[in-house]
């Protein structure tokens, strides 16, 4: 955000954005650093505000929690696309920029989804539900408000073990908090020793209850991957 | 809670699965302090079976002892099978306790027939009852009424549940009596109609008192069982339709019926379950529900059956040519609802977008609109090959059809629900 106000300012627009640890590529003609600045951003999100229906303003937090290459630049268009035209960009699909916008957006959404679905949590011997995950994109934030609403009188953790940071709910508040180990959960399998009692019959019971649906007439494996995908199954007590 | 556990449940999810219903969908219930859980108001499926079904909900009989003896029922009383009961407690606690663990969405209790309907349906009332009272349980319920239970315990039930249900499981009320001697579509209708006018009653004391309970907010549905009987999809169409023109009906089930009692020689001797044609009619079901279609432009005199071979939307242009090519920059929404291989999505990011610029084909891929079949129904700005009005349909159907994949490939392929 601070860069798209820099580039007003400056009345140059980049062709790339880079981040600080990244390699500059061959025949640079100019290059700006920015530096973050809370204010000027918060000016750009503003003017976005005025601009922007608030269902797009989620999908920019949506492109830029997508962690995928190429989508701060994208962000960076759009915006430009937004403040320069006197109309509303946001419905015209024909435009790459947009419709980019809308796809990644809706892979994240996507993924929110599958993680509210397939969050399986273990209760450990302190009373504490914990789950493990690990999703493509950086969008475990956007779940917290549901788990936060629909579990709110159990404590649990849900830890995103490949950022390596979680969100600890106490009953009250939800904290986010990163864990100095996680020899704890090797395989995303909390350690018996800190299960509650009844853990593991709960997880038989719900393993036993899972293969007693399947119909065998009507088994259909690739349907069945397409609807789980396979990178999630790790953690997935049923798939254990 | 002990291990015995697992048998029963074991036992008592092989009998509830044939059930296909398992929506979870159609109402909100916000968290309450002290409460557990919450209900969504879009489906969440937890899991999918190796069939590739979405789990949803526990799906669990109380007890799959029954009385009855329905021919297409593996608990049928003829049936030597294993059999279970779950006590009160036990089934709360499970429910709980999977929910707990983020497994389910919530519980879709059904049970055999012990002593008389009532009798069933009040062990079933105090299961839902008992969550909702006693544990401030605010997952989502789905209760499948018993034929024959008593207006009350319907009604009972209608107050701790989000949806009930009734299968009519045969729409033919000749073909049902043969199959299930002990029922009649009258101990179908009825609970039927004392769900409607309870979920009428309630809407009309919400109006006046925005405290009064809620009576199954998500309304009701019902499942047919196809291919068990002579049935055609006309039949079995219209009788969907005379069904969700009943208020408070939300959902019609198909289920291909699967030969679970196949020594009973009233029934079809099948290799498989009809699961083509089961596919056929959820995409039939899908057009007249999203689609503006009406019943008889899907199947009539002339073509009583769905074709098997190609989705109906398709056979449906196939059949009016005269109708087509559809222009995407000028055609109405609910005619480019109609060009097979476009969806409700794709109909309206069309309708969208056409306001800035003039589609082209190219546009129409980028949207990430499959052409593969809509290519020969529609025109945009540029030259398009040869649509359906300068061929033939002969012509496009084998284009469509033919046998480039596999067959095995092709058939699995069919097996999605998933369609435009
Ligand atoms: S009443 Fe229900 S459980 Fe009993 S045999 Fe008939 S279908 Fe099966």
């Amino acid at each position: 955000m601070t860069a798209l106000y820099d580039a007003y300012n400056r009345k140059t627009f980049p062709d790339k954005l880079l981040a600080f640890d990244e390699q500059e590529p061959l025949f640079v003609t100019e290059s700006h650093s920015v530096i973050t600045d809370n204010l000027n951003s918060a000016r750009v999100w503003k003017g976005l505000e005025q601009k922007l229906h608030a269902n797009t303003l989620n999908m920019l937090t949506c492109v830029w929690l997508s962690e995928l290459p190429g989508s701060d630049e994208l962000i960076f268009r759009y915006a430009r696309k937004t403040f320069d035209s006197k109309h509303s960009i946001e419905m015209n699909f024909a435009d790459a920029d947009v419709l980019q916008m809308k796809k990644i957006a809706q892979k994240v959404n996507h993924e929110r989804h599958r993680l509210i679905e397939l969050v399986r949590f273990q209760k450990a011997a302190d009373d504490v539900f914990f789950a493990p995950v690990s999703p493509d994109h950086n969008c475990l934030a956007l779940t917290i408000n549901h788990f936060k609403d629909r579990f709110r009188d159990q404590k649990w953790i849900i830890y995103d073990t490949k950022r390596n940071y979680g969100y600890y709910y106490d009953l009250k508040n939800v904290t986010e908090m990163t864990l100095d180990s996680t020899n704890l959960f090797p395989e995303g399998k909390l350690d018996e020793k800190l299960m509650a009692e009844d853990e593991k019959l709960f997880q038989d019971l719900w393993r036993g209850y899972f293969k007693a649906m399947t119909i065998k007439e009507r088994i259909n494996p690739k349907l069945h991957r397409q609807h789980l995908p396979q990178r999630y199954w790790k953690y997935l007590t049923e798939k254990q | 809670m002990k291990a015995e556990i697992l048998e029963k449940l074991q036992v008592l999810a092989e009998s509830a699965k044939y059930d296909v219903s398992c929506a979870s969908s159609g109402t909100t219930r916000k968290s309450t302090p002290g409460g557990i859980g919450s209900t969504s108001g879009w489906g969440i499926c937890h899991s999918f079976t190796e069939d590739g079904r979405c789990v949803s909900l526990l799906k669990i009989m109380l007890t799959n002892y029954c009385i009855y003896d329905c021919a297409y029922c593996i608990n049928r009383r003829s049936n030597d099978l294993k059999r279970a009961t779950f006590s009160v407690s036990e089934l709360v606690e499970l429910t709980i306790e999977f929910y707990r663990r983020n497994y389910i969405e919530g519980l879709f209790l059904s049970s055999g027939v012990v002593n008389n309907p009532d009798y069933t349906m009040e062990r079933m009332v105090r299961v839902v009852k008992d969550l909702r009272t006693i544990h401030r349980f605010n997952g989502y319920i789905h209760m499948k009424s018993i034929p024959g239970a008593s207006q009350q315990l319907v009604h009972e039930a209608g107050l701790y549940s989000d949806r009930l249900s009734v299968n009519i499981e045969i729409a033919n009320e000749q073909n049902l009596k043969m199959l299930a001697p002990e029922k009649d579509h009258d101990s179908v209708y009825k609970p039927m109609l004392y769900i409607q006018q309870g979920v009428l009653q309630n809407a009309e004391d919400r109006q006046k008192f925005r405290s009064a309970p809620r009576f199954a907010p998500a309304g009701q549905s019902t499942q047919m069982i196809i291919g068990a009987t002579n049935e055609s999809d006309k039949q079995i169409l219209n009788t969907s339709v005379a069904l969700y023109n009943r208020p408070s009906m939300k959902r019609v089930y198909y289920s291909g019926y699967i030969p679970v009692n196949a020594y009973d020689n009233r029934l079809p001797a099948l290799k498989q379950a009809p699961l083509v044609r089961e596919n056929r009619l959820y995409q039939a079901d899908w057009l007249l529900r999203f689609y503006e279609f009406n019943v008889d432009e899907i199947v009539d005199d002339r073509y009583p059956d769905l074709d098997l071979e190609i989705d109906p939307k398709l056979a449906w242009a196939l059949r009016h040519p005269e109708q087509f090519p559809i222009d995407i920059n000028k055609a109405d929404y609910n005619m480019i609802l109609r060009i097979p291989g476009i969806g409700v999505k794709s109909a309206k990011l069309i309708v969208a977008s056409r306001r800035f610029t003039r589609l082209t084909s190219y546009d129409l891929k980028k949207m990430g609109i499959v052409m593969k079949k809509a290519q020969y129904f529609i025109t945009c700005n540029e030259l398009t090959s040869s649509t359906v009005s300068d061929t033939s349909p002969e012509y496009i159907r084998k284009l469509l059809t033919g046998k480039k994949t596999p067959k095995g490939k092709d058939n699995q392929h069919q097996l999605t629900l998933l369609f435009d």
